[in-house]
């Protein structure tokens, strides 16, 4: 990984759109050296997958999204992982993380309705083995998501011309 | 009734730009390429803290020269960054933004009839202020051949036995060109053997490209006849904020400091409060910034260059000075069709100075998408000319 990787990784991570001659006059690289780099960088796992973030609550689609942390006891020669893992699995679970602090793991989980996540909470989590306590918070609003604020923010006003 | 207008005021021409201001207030849809300031907003820690230190009743006047804690924190960043060793008691004087320590530098210098050169194409204060002060400004072509550079041999043509001293701005508004230690030290070479003093606005030094930026008054024998002068307008977007500083050996910092605390009193204490935060915490949302430009001079440039206009690279601050000449057109014709047919607001490069004519400013301190926008705008109408 060099310098011109991590440029790539930021443009991309900010605009995955655009196109290999955009971000080639960007960076002052030739277009095919940018679909060659991007290209090692998706078969080495740096780059995972393109996305977008979307106002979910403007499109209006009703889900529910909470967090859950959950208290583990990990166990012997795997610690959290094989727990983790197995939690990953569930569609349910959009993001999980091993945290410091008064829970272990953490997960983001969204469901069609309150109820659904609920019983999700109730019928798979909280039996697992290993798993001691849950504690789950409703999202009630987002206001910034990966970087991007999700309210309308008024324009600056500039001047046409300054010197 | 007498006019009471004073002849030095009557002296300074008004603005060349004044109708372009007009006409594209009146119009819709207008890209404008001619704002000299970022498109960011000030980071929100800086904005936080200036709100919090007024909610703390902190809207007093500050010392002359201060807060005393900003020029010590500036003091370490200076030397840290830049190698620049100013010492916060008595050689730096913060100031109500560069054009204030402009003003004052040139006021604490220039006696009547004192000429002062002034590398150009130039910020469009710098001659005025020199008219204002009673002296003689004296402009030094930068040439497209020189990447823009000043050219020793140029400056030495145009010293006289009344020539007092040198001003230059590197990186550059509006050429963004550069000088890096070598260029320097030829001109410096000349400033030291003529005896001159050098004013030098460093305000786009954290906006330098390739390399880092190298201060003049390090360049060996410059410090002791060297005013440098900065602000945080560029560097952290926050031109309105009005804060930049004054750096300069002692004695010099003495006589500037009895004009700054007559006409100014001391800059804004809020303005000073945000630029504190601005230094202690505000380093990577400038890297941020600054990596944003590059992204954009190196499409924008690439794009001039493609539809026809040759433009050099600018290696810092954050504009585009291509070259109308192969056109036909005169700056001023060019960007006054431009904005009419095709609602690009360019700054015809002439108001610059010599140097400046059969170029356009085009500053890039707007998101890609215009940038983009702008290209095809500007293409279009050179396939109509």
């Amino acid at each position: 990984m060099n310098e011109k990787d991590l440029e790539l990784l930021k443009i991309l991570e900010d605009n995955s759109r655009l196109s290999a001659q955009e971000i080639a006059a960007m960076t002052n690289l030739a277009p095919s050296e940018v679909e060659a780099r991007i290209h090692a960088l998706e078969a080495a796992g740096v780059i995972r997958k393109y996305t977008t973030v979307i106002n979910w609550e403007m499109a209006g689609n009703g889900e529910v999204s909470s967090i859950i942390e959950l208290k583990v006891s990990p166990e012997r020669d795997y610690g959290y992982d094989r727990i983790a893992e197995s939690l990953s699995r569930f569609r349910q679970v959009k993001t999980l993380r091993l945290m410091t602090g008064t829970y272990d793991l953490q997960l983001l989980v969204t469901g069609k309705n309150m109820q659904e996540v609920s019983r999700f909470v109730s019928e798979h989590v909280a039996p697992m083995d290993r798993i001691r306590e849950t504690a789950t918070h409703i999202i009630m609003k987002s206001y910034k998501e990966n970087g991007n604020m999700l309210f309308e923010q008024k324009e600056a006003e500039r001047l046409p011309y300054s010197f | 009734m007498r006019n009471f207008i004073s002849e030095r005021a009557q002296e300074i021409p008004p603005s060349g730009i004044r109708k372009f201001f007009d006409l594209a207030l009146t119009m819709e849809d207008v890209i404008s390429l001619g704002v000299g300031e970022p498109d960011f907003r000030t980071p929100w820690n800086i904005c936080e803290s200036s709100i919090y230190s007024i909610e703390q009743g902190v809207t007093s006047y500050t010392p002359n020269k201060g807060l005393p804690v900003l020029r010590e924190t500036l003091s370490g960043y200076l030397q840290q960054h830049y190698n620049l060793p100013y010492n916060s008691d008595n050689e730096i004087i913060i100031t109500s933004g560069v054009s204030e320590a402009l003003d004052i530098a040139i006021r604490a210098i220039v006696n009547p009839g004192d000429e002062i050169l002034i590398a150009q194409p130039s910020y469009v204060s710098y001659a005025p202020c020199v008219t204002l002060a009673g002296g003689i400004a004296v402009p030094v072509q930068c040439t497209e051949s020189d990447r823009f550079k000043l050219n020793p041999e140029a400056l030495q043509e145009k010293i006289t036995g009344k020539t007092k001293a040198l001003m230059i701005n590197f990186p550059n508004n509006p050429t963004g060109a550069v000088m890096n230690r070598e260029d320097l030290r030829a001109i410096a070479d000349i400033v030291i053997d003529k005896d001159l003093l050098l004013i030098t606005d460093e305000v786009y030094a954290e906006l330098t490209y390739e390399g880092s930026h190298v201060a003049a008054a390090t360049v060996s024998d410059l410090w002791q006849r060297t005013i440098t002068l900065n602000g945080f307008s560029k560097a952290y977007a926050m031109t309105g904020w009005r804060v930049g500083y004054l750096c300069a050996p002692k004695e010099l910092c003495e006589a500037v400091l009895k004009i700054h605390q007559y006409v100014m009193l001391c800059a804004p204490v809020m303005g000073q409060v945000g630029a504190l935060e601005a230094i202690r915490s505000a380093e990577e949302d400038k890297n941020n910034m600054v990596q944003e430009y590059r992204l954009r001079r190196n499409m924008f440039v690439a794009g001039l260059n493609r539809i026809g206009l040759p433009t050099h690279v600018p290696e810092g601050a954050f504009y585009a000075f291509p070259s109308v000449k192969q056109t036909g057109l005169s700056d001023t014709e060019f960007a006054e069709r431009l904005l009419k047919e095709q609602r690009v607001a360019v700054v015809p490069g002439s108001v610059f100075g010599v140097g400046g004519d059969y170029h356009l400013r085009c500053a890039y301190a707007v998101s890609r998408k215009h940038l983009t926008e702008a290209l095809g705008r500007i293409e279009t109408f050179l396939k109509g000319l």
